[in-house]
């Protein structure tokens, strides 16, 4: 489906505004499927406004944005279609309190997908395995680390079984141990070949699991390449300068 | 964060009825005292015992109308506050004017309307069905607890994260899915405290139907001050005893929604 000319995930020009202020400014990008890339940048650049528009949490007001060749930025979109297959994972891990582990990661299967109980329990106990959390299963949010809440949320993303997956700023809360088991988790799914679109603080992650990095100021990438490329000659003053404060 | 209680925050009720219980007490027992100082009549306590199941019948009168109020106001209040949360535009303001027309408006002056205007029957099919005043008192105080509950639940919905929203949309819900099975069960527990200070003050404004000749409690006591006599030695230990007999029933109701909002204390 995906157009010859376009990755699986595409951006052209977008553009957003809140009010009268500009907070996306043209942005196109490109990632094929199976890739990661991560998005690095000063806060306010855009960075979360960029991630939440590609799963249509907020509309555009002009350009295109592509997946796997649904157009996202179209009236006739149909966003349950989009949304099984795309994943996001917020800073604040916004797990349900009210919900154990396991039925926070089974809720959307049985209620939006309407799949048999019996078998997204299965498909859930193995997904709290994989991100390392067996056991936990009748655990509630509020009874969980941070780390751990985040990959509930992780997990509870999986089960929609998507092929694209956006994690926005998902270790900034963690402190450092916990953020580990995160980025591994996600480091063990770009792996397996998932479509990852990371915004993230954490360079070591950037370079060693990323196909390429952009990095984004006033709403517009400034400048992207492969890690190794990016962190060792970056071109633009502003990715030098910015580049200097955080490594 | 919006702290949907303070609207109803207890601490006007717990003062008022700590300082009933010691005003009560010490005019109950000081009263008691002069009257039977050398007098031909009963003593206080004796007419107090004689009068007793009268006055508690009163008001466990009170006790039932608080109680039908409250809970015709929930049953109605709740579909009300989910109408002004409404996605759709004129639902959400019909159900934003209705509330705000029966929370300002003054609760004696509902019982009036409600006492004055309704029939005291209604014939359905040929069937009487009769509709006494105390009915009437109970439509009263349902109003106006209809239009709280109504803001409590409004308020308890907007106090849950916005996050919650997104995580819920991002993974497919609908709005009416996100509602019923992600934002209301959390908003239970923060619309419980609100909830029970209101039926404490709606249990306190219940005598306000002995103004329309209800025979609840204040009624009672009135009768019962007639039927001594009139003797105005009588007035403060009567009333004192009505005032002892909302504050036992209460206080305990107000220590239970003090506990209950330091143990939901939303965290975040
Ligand atoms: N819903 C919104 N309404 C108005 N302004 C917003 C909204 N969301 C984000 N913004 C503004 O857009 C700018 C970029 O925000 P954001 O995308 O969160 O940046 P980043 O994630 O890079 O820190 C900020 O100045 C922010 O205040
Ligand atoms: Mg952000």
């Amino acid at each position: 489906m995906t157009q010859p000319d376009r990755g699986f995930v595409s951006l052209r020009d977008v553009h957003k505004t809140f009010g009268a202020h500009k907070v996306i400014n043209g942005i196109s990008l490109d990632v094929a499927k199976g890739e990661t890339i991560c998005i690095i940048g000063p806060s306010g650049s855009g960075k979360s406004t960029l991630i939440r528009c590609i799963n249509a949490l907020v509309p555009v007001d002009r350009g295109s944005i592509h997946l796997d060749g649904i157009e996202v930025n179209t009236p006739k979109l149909d966003k349950l279609a989009l949304r099984r297959r795309v994943g996001i994972v917020f800073q604040q891990y916004n797990l349900f309190p009210h919900k154990t582990a396991l039925e926070n990661i089974m809720m959307a299967p049985i209620t939006v997908l309407k799949q048999d109980r019996a078998e997204v329990e299965a498909r859930a106990r193995a997904l709290l395995k994989k991100v390392r959390l067996a056991g936990k299963e009748g655990a509630y949010p509020g009874e969980l680390s941070g780390g751990q809440q985040q990959r509930v949320a992780i997990a509870r993303s999986l089960a929609m079984r998507p092929d694209v997956m956006l994690f926005d700023e998902v270790t900034a809360a963690l402190d450092p141990e916990t953020k580990k088991d995160v980025l591994t988790t996600i480091q063990d799914l770009a792996r397996d070949g998932m479509t990852c679109l990371v915004v993230t603080h954490e360079m070591g992650f950037a370079r060693e699991v990323s196909n390429r990095v952009y990095f984004t100021e006033g709403g517009l990438i400034v400048e992207h390449a492969p890690p190794a490329e990016f962190f060792s000659n970056p071109q633009d003053p502003r990715t030098r300068e910015f580049l200097s404060q955080v490594l | 964060m919006l702290r949907f209680s303070d609207a109803f925050a207890p601490s006007a009720v717990r003062v008022t009825s700590r300082a009933a219980l010691a005003v009560s007490a010490l005019v109950f027992v000081g009263s008691s005292a002069m009257a039977a100082a050398g007098s031909a009549h009963d003593s206080v306590l004796t007419i107090l015992i004689r009068w007793a199941p009268l006055l508690l019948s009163g008001f466990l009168f009170n006790l039932l109308i608080s109680v039908l109020s409250m809970a015709v106001g929930t049953l109605a209040g709740i579909p009300l506050g989910m109408m002004q949360l409404s996605s759709l535009r004129p639902l959400a303001r019909l159900g934003y004017y209705l509330t705000q027309f029966f929370r300002n408006a003054p609760w004696l002056v509902l019982l009036f309307i409600c006492v004055m205007l309704l029939p005291f029957e209604f014939r359905v099919a040929g069937l009487r069905i009769p509709f006494p005043d105390w009915v009437k008192a109970v439509v009263g105080f349902s109003l106006p607890a209809m239009a709280n509950v109504s803001e409590i639940l409004r308020g308890a919905v907007l106090s849950v994260p916005t996050g919650q929203w997104e995580s819920a949309e991002s993974l497919g819900f609908n709005r009416r899915q996100t509602m019923f099975q992600i934002i209301l069960p959390q908003c239970i527990k923060r619309m419980l405290p609100p909830w029970m200070n209101l039926y404490s003050l709606i249990t306190m404004s219940t005598v306000t139907a002995s103004v329309v000749g209800v025979s609840e409690m204040l009624t009672m006591t009135a009768q019962v001050h007639a039927a001594e006599g009139s003797r105005p030695e009588l007035l403060a230990p009567l009333y004192s005893f009505a005032m002892l007999c909302f504050f036992v029933y209460a206080y305990p109701i107000g220590k239970w929604t003090e506990y209950l909002e330091r143990k939901y204390q939303v965290k975040d």
